[in-house]
């Protein structure tokens, strides 16, 4: 196998807030009810809606963001910026890419269609060069980073200190055996925006594996991590075993298991796991996201050093 | 273990290679396509043998069992090709469009004591396989009607054309979405008797339909409307949903939760209720090994995996995961296929104004779609069928100045049939994953032949 990058160590730490907003809720994501993502669907059809939920969760301290690439967002991105005082402490998480978006185009106009219409078209000499030269010599990597600015333009001027692959992509590369390419996106955003890479992921263990296989050192991994067990891909003692023994800085979602686990018995027990340092939780009213915030104030403990046995 | 062999490197072959090669019973032994770019992308930077000719990479690799995910009209030659060689097979839907084939081939495989599985991965949700238990225990009694619908943004604007806008080559709605509610229902109601009032009508596309209906009679005398259209953009992915009522009750089911209601007085299964019921997917969907777009995706192939394994006597195989194995029974067999593809001819038939009659007597699909464009399908259909099978077997590797150079199958004159996504959903593709115009295929353990 050729190996074509070189070992990535992620150079800025800066530390995860305990508690960050998800995105899931306003783009018609449940896991437990098309009906139930319908009306949340329906509810979130406006921007402003979006925005207010938001500033109701800076105003609480959850001023992290962590959202798809998603179209809306970038209506979303431009009222935050128009209105800063509005959203204090404001930082984005951009997960990318938004894969219905590619899928779509893909079926519409192939894998080349499909590339030509991402790919900057911003009359800049450099850029259309090296699109032109990515794909007339084969260069991968090439294109999944002209691809990653072309998702990054967005959040132009707004703190983006994590940048997270989306699971279907970690995933896909991880079955494939693509390893080094989930190092060339770290080394890519680290790079390009001093940013720290972060890698979502249904398969923990396995990730985590290849990671190790990428060079790339103490990465920030996302996965469902959640007492019942939900989408934990190979079970929740392989899940226990890589908390307490893999050095990687953990992000929990799913936590409430799309509402299998009662709010109160889900944080607790999140908040005894070690190695957990940032939770993403989805939430869309006021009522909620206090609850949550209370929740994980009251038993926040944080991450503890690796060989700590995970709770019963 | 047991070695797998994937052919057909679309989405869905993406997908499917993606989830199988990681199976801790699998050894990944070759992949083939004839022209998709992401093969050399694969060839460079995997360690997987690839490959442009099908039937030398069923020669050079001897696999228990391979993977097809090709555009349907190919089907019938591929499986044919590995069912004679004793070769386990995993095909993607619909199987074939010539019901004859289906029969042919059901055959062939028993004959031989192979395994056939079809990617009818709906069977594999936990929600549509409550329904399943649900009505095999009669919860709701007799069923009397029911109500099958997929709804989906799949073809929103003027189609492009591609394999997805010929039904020669298994394009179309009825083949790519009203598929998977039809087999639903073949499998919670049994084969279909007779379709009527049936309408496939195009909205967008300019040679196949995006809206499909009908009525379905079952041979219990249950009947079943199909609703289903892919043009849908109020849809984020696609959505398939069943309705069945019954003289005890009704169930109401999708892929996220089953809603079943049972009168008062019905025998009442273990962990329900008279009255209203409703349970989610999270609680019937066990994780897989490995995942990476729906558990139900994984789940098929471990069934599989594990059925085969089972087959040959592999070592392990009934360890290694929870499921229970199945060996030579099993769900989606070619025979439980065929007989989706027979109420699809059916459908077919019947909105063209034939009897069942006449549809029986007659070869449903292809020459009903050959008959409009003669010429250009069957060059297409030649093309692509070469493409697959009749590569020459040289060990000259593919370079990016003679793209044609091992590979003359890649098709100049027709598109590259696997290089084309299936729209059976809506699987993401990667950045990375993007090819060039020029896949170079390069020196690796495997290499591409």
């Amino acid at each position: 196998m050729t190996n074509l990058i070189t070992p990535t160590t992620t150079t800025t730490t800066t530390p995860l807030p305990r508690l960050m907003l998800g995105d899931n809720q306003f783009f018609g994501v449940n896991h437990m009810s098309e009906e139930r993502a319908r009306a949340q669907l329906m509810r979130f059809q406006r921007d402003e809606a979006i925005a207010d939920v938001l500033a109701t969760a800076c105003e609480l301290g959850i001023s992290t963001f962590m959202c798809t690439t998603h179209d809306r967002i970038t209506q979303v991105a431009d009222l935050v910026r128009a209105d800063p005082a509005r959203y204090p402490g404001m930082s984005f998480q951009p997960c990318m890419p938004y894969a219905h978006k590619y899928a779509n185009a893909v079926t519409e106009d192939g894998f080349l269609g499909a590339i030509k219409r991402f790919l900057p078209s911003d009359g800049l000499l450099g850029t259309t060069l090296r699109g032109a030269k990515s794909v007339a010599t084969g260069d991968v990597d090439g294109l999944a980073t002209l691809l990653v600015d072309a998702e990054m333009a967005m959040f132009e001027g707004l703190d983006t200190p994590v940048i997270w692959l989306q699971n279907v992509i970690v995933d896909l590369l991880v079955g494939l055996g693509m390893d080094d390419a989930l190092g060339v996106f770290a080394a890519h955003v680290e790079k390009k925006y001093g940013a720290q890479a972060g890698f979502i992921t249904m398969n923990l263990p396995q990730t985590l594996d290849a990671l190790d296989r990428a060079g790339v050192v103490n990465p920030i991994v996302c996965a469902n991590i959640n007492k019942a067990g939900f989408r934990m891909s190979g079970g929740i003692e392989a899940y226990r075993e890589a908390l307490e023994q893999r050095p990687f800085r953990g992000v929990a979602m799913s936590v409430f298991a799309s509402g299998a686990i009662p709010p109160r018995e889900a944080i607790s027990w999140i908040c005894e796991q070690p190695n957990i340092e940032s939770v993403v939780f989805g939430a869309s009213s006021r009522a909620s996201l206090t609850s949550t915030k209370e929740l994980i104030d009251e038993y926040w403990v944080g991450p503890r050093p690796l060989g700590t046995p995970a709770a019963a | 273990m047991i070695t797998v062999a994937l052919a057909g490197l679309g989405k869905m072959g993406l997908s499917h290679l993606s989830i199988i090669r990681p199976h801790p019973l699998v050894d990944l032994v070759g992949v083939c396509d004839p022209g998709a770019p992401f093969l050399g992308v694969l060839a460079a930077r995997t360690d997987v043998a690839t490959f442009t000719d099908y039937e030398r990479m069923l020669e050079e690799t001897t696999p228990d069992a391979v993977v097809i995910a090709t555009p349907s009209f190919l089907h019938a030659d591929m499986v044919r090709a590995a069912l004679t060689r004793g070769i386990h097979v995993f095909c993607e839907k619909p199987l074939f469009l010539d019901t004859r084939d289906g029969a042919e081939l059901t055959a062939l495989a028993a004959q031989r004591g192979l395994v056939t599985q079809v990617g009818y991965h709906n069977r594999f949700v936990g929600t549509f396989a409550e329904a399943k238990r649900l009505l095999e225990i009669g919860a709701i009694g007799t069923v009397t009607n029911a109500l099958a619908e997929a709804y989906g943004p799949v073809v929103t604007k003027p189609s492009k054309g591609g394999w997805r806008d010929q039904r020669a080559a298994g394009g179309g709605c009825l083949y790519d979405y009203a598929a998977h509610p039809v087999d639903l229902l073949t499998w919670y109601l049994g084969p279909v008797a007779r379709a009527s009032g049936s309408r496939l009508d195009s909205i967008f596309s300019a040679e196949v339909d995006d809206t499909v209906s009908s009525t379905l009679e079952f041979g219990s005398g249950a009947t079943a409307q199909l609703s289903v259209n892919w043009s849908d953009e109020s849809q984020r992915k696609m959505t398939t949903g069943v309705t069945l009522w019954g003289t005890a009750g009704r169930i109401k089911v999708d892929r996220q939760e089953i809603q079943v209601f049972l009168k008062p007085g019905a025998v009442v299964p273990q962990g329900y209720t008279p009255g209203w019921n409703v349970r989610y997917t999270t609680e019937l969907m066990p994780a897989p090994w490995f995942y990476v777009r729906g558990e139900e995706y994984s789940h098929q192939i471990d069934a599989f995996v594990r059925r085969v394994a089972e087959a040959v006597g592999a070592v392990g195989a009934e360890r290694a995961l929870d499921a229970p194995a199945a060996g030579l029974q099993g769900v989606n067999t070619f025979a439980s296929a065929s007989v989706t593809d027979e109420a699809l001819a059916m459908i077919l038939a019947d909105s063209r104004g034939e009897t069942v009659a006449q549809a029986a007597a007659r070869p449903a699909v292809r020459p009903l779609a050959l008959a409009g464009r003669p010429s250009r399908l069957r060059t297409l259909k030649q093309a692509l069928i070469r493409a697959v099978l009749t590569a020459p077997r040289s060990r000259t590797r593919t370079r990016p100045t003679t793209p044609s150079g091992a590979a003359p199958a890649t098709p100049a004159a027709a598109p590259a049939p696997t290089a084309m996504p299936s729209a059976t959903t809506t699987t993401p593709s990667a950045p990375t994953a993007m090819p060039s115009a020029t896949t170079t295929a390069t020196t690796t353990p495997g290499g591409t032949r």
